[in-house]
């Protein structure tokens, strides 16, 4: 167990880096608490796994520090770091048997066999794997082979964190579902730090009580799932997370009103103060569930056109164009829409405003 | 599911019958006609029955050559695979030592074989030969080395002369083997604290099965047909030492003009190779591959 720091990481993979966009981690300064549950969310190529290997000892990140409960650890091997990876596809040692795969970290750093043999039927007990032990772990279904590779870093008993690299791209959907339930059992018994790597925003925001969001590289915001759904501090974390994600509309502001391509969009007066000094790139930006539509004309309300509703079962989603712009809104299933002419209300409660992509609070 | 009324569509596997015929059927089948006949001359042949093939498997001079084509074979397997994964782990992974390697370990394999022959006749010859003249200059043998003195230099000299030649292909398919490997299960290995060692026995020897299946089966296969090397070396000699399964045939054929017991000595050879071809293959497929879930 161990609370992981990073000291202002950097890697680039070319060997002699140039500017930012030659680094696949521009700064990253993070803690991992001990014991935390975190996923760490972003696109595919944002440098997730980088950072991860980095953790785990796999890179030696081109600056910065790497601090395990204030020791550093940046330059040791993984090996020595005490720290567990489980990764995309199962990584399992095929002629062995499901007991040999768990034993051996054990065996490999000479650990007795009579506490080999306790340690490994104990997380074999956990993981729900002990009918299983005596068999080639080769045999088995991808998702007994994550639970094994998942196993090799629970046997070690002084293994500081466990780093999972999006551990169930390769299991079918109902499995999913299981295995991640185990995982969450498993942080509340054990209580060890877990990071989760995902691109999946689902899986992160069930898994994880905080959730780092990672883009180009840096990490733009941590938060829980729900400071994530309601208040990104980045355009990206607003469009990126959610299904569909934040609508965005270029604007400028006059008083409190916030002017989008001829529409008068009225905004929460202390948010319009903050907006008014602020230079650069203004954005509003609202979430589909809160934008509302309504059939007629209400008071602050602008006027748009559908364009096409998706029904998505539980709930519609209508796509409408205002002042040249398209936009989403979340309905509820059932009652009527009209087929063109509607109207928008934007809560001030639920509006935000985006200066260069960062979050106006 | 209902038969079919036409089935005027086998009429298109006949050219492939047709090409299987005179590549294959035909000829094993001329081969097995001698083997059951004794021929005296052009339009003089008297059914034998299985006598040619009691013969043989009675011929002490067949029993020789084949314990000896055993040893050759195995000696060759033994050396080749070992040396070739070595190769193959020692060679780099990326930038510009991989294309080096790879050409330079292709160059023995596209030399003809007789062409390797003459090369290390005149490389181990006592009176010019590179080696020859090289090693009996030490002055360490009790014979002075002369692969037509003593059955040993004569071994020596084919063995090297395999391996030389062969070696490189055991490599290429361990390499390209190693590196079809996922880094991942490299890194598991790292974070489970495995040594090179053990990396190598469980992640490394057990991918690489596939390729050395058929490195094995290649190797197993050209070894025991061999045929160029020692004929050019020593024609089989000295005396009989180097007269391996394919020599002694081809004497048997053409040069005492034994057709009938060389056709039966011709089966009987191809069911060996066949044999341990299959028990090779089976035996890969299986070791270390475990009871399902």
């Amino acid at each position: 167990m161990a609370r992981i720091e990073l000291n202002n990481i950097a890697h680039s993979y070319l060997p002699k880096p140039g500017d930012d966009s030659d680094y696949a981690l521009k700064r990253i300064q993070h803690i991992w608490e001990d014991g935390g549950a975190y996923a760490l969310l972003g696109p595919s190529g944002c440098g997730k796994t980088t950072l991860l290997n980095i953790i785990s000892g796999l890179l030696t990140p081109t600056r910065g520090k790497v601090l395990y409960d204030g020791k550093d650890v940046t330059g040791l091997p993984p090996e020595k770091r005490n720290i567990a990876q489980v990764f995309q596809f199962p990584v399992l040692y095929d002629t062995m048997t499901v007991f040999d795969n768990l034993a051996f970290p054990l065996r490999n750093r000479g650990h007795e066999d009579r506490e080999v043999d306790h340690r490994v039927r104990e997380v074999a007990d956990i993981l729900d794997l002990t009918p299983y032990l005596k068999m080639r772990a080769a045999g088995l279904a991808a998702d007994a082979k994550q639970k094994i590779s998942l196993g090799r870093g629970l046997v070690r008993s002084d293994v500081a964190a466990i780093l999972f690299d999006e551990p169930l791209t390769v299991i079918d959907p109902h499995l999913k579902w299981n295995l991640r339930r185990k995982l969450k059992d498993i942080h509340e018994q054990l209580k060890l730090t877990f990071v989760y790597v995902t691109h999946d925003q689902v899986e992160a925001l069930t898994f994880a009580d905080k959730v780092v969001v990672m883009y180009e590289g840096e990490i733009v915001q941590i938060g829980s799932p729900q400071d994530l759904f309601e208040n990104p501090e980045h355009t990206f974390v607003g469009y990126f997370i959610g299904s569909p994600g934040m609508n965005f509309l270029d604007c400028t502001i006059e008083g409190n009103v916030a002017r989008c391509n001829g529409a008068s969009i009225v905004l929460d007066n202390a948010l319009a103060e903050k907006a008014r000094g602020i230079q650069g790139k203004l954005e509003l930006g609202i979430r589909p569930m809160h934008l509302k539509v309504s059939a007629e004309a209400v008071e602050g309300s602008v006027p748009a056109k559908v364009k096409a509703v998706e029904d998505q079962g539980s709930h519609r989603i209508v796509n409408v164009t205002l002042a040249g712009k398209s936009l989403r809104a979340r309905l509820p299933e059932g009652g009527r829409l009209p087929a063109d002419q509607v109207w928008l209300v934007f809560p001030p409660k639920w509006t935000r405003l985006f200066a260069d992509g960062r979050m106006v609070k | 599911m209902d038969k079919w009324q036409d089935n005027k569509a086998w009429f298109l596997v006949l050219p492939a019958f047709i090409i299987v015929a005179f590549s294959g059927i035909i000829p094993l089948m001329t081969v097995v006609n001698y083997s059951l006949q004794d021929i005296f001359g052009p339009g003089e042949a008297v059914f034998v029955g299985t006598e040619w093939f009691k013969e043989m498997l009675s011929n002490h001079r067949l029993h020789n050559a084949l314990w000896r084509q055993f040893t050759f074979s195995g000696l060759v397997l033994l050396i080749e695979i070992p040396l070739g994964i070595v190769i193959a782990l020692a060679m780099p992974k990326r930038g510009w030592g991989v294309s080096a390697s790879l050409v330079t370990l292709a160059l023995p394999l596209v030399i003809p074989w007789n062409v390797i022959g003459t090369i290390w006749i005149i490389f181990t010859r006592p009176d010019i030969g590179l080696f020859g003249v090289g090693i009996n200059s030490l002055d360490l043998l009790e014979v002075p080395f002369d692969h037509t003195a003593k059955p040993l230099y004569a071994w020596i000299t084919l063995l090297a002369m395999e391996v030389w030649h062969w070696t490189p292909l055991v490599a290429l398919l361990a390499y390209a083997g190693l590196r079809a490997i996922p880094e991942a299960y490299f890194q598991a290995a790292k974070i489970d604290g495995a040594s090179a060692w053990a990396t190598f026995l469980y992640i490394q020897l057990p991918k690489m099965r596939g390729v050395l299946t058929i490195a094995v089966l290649l190797r197993w296969m050209d070894s025991f047909l061999i045929y160029a090397e020692p004929f050019a070396l020593t024609g089989g000699g000295p005396g009989n030492t180097t007269t391996f399964l394919s020599i002694y045939l081809v004497k048997l054929a053409t040069m005492q003009f034994d057709l009938g017991p060389a056709a039966a000595f011709s089966i009987i050879y191809f069911l060996i190779i066949l044999l341990f071809s299959f028990a090779f293959y089976q035996a890969l497929l299986n070791v270390g591959r475990g009871e399902k879930a």
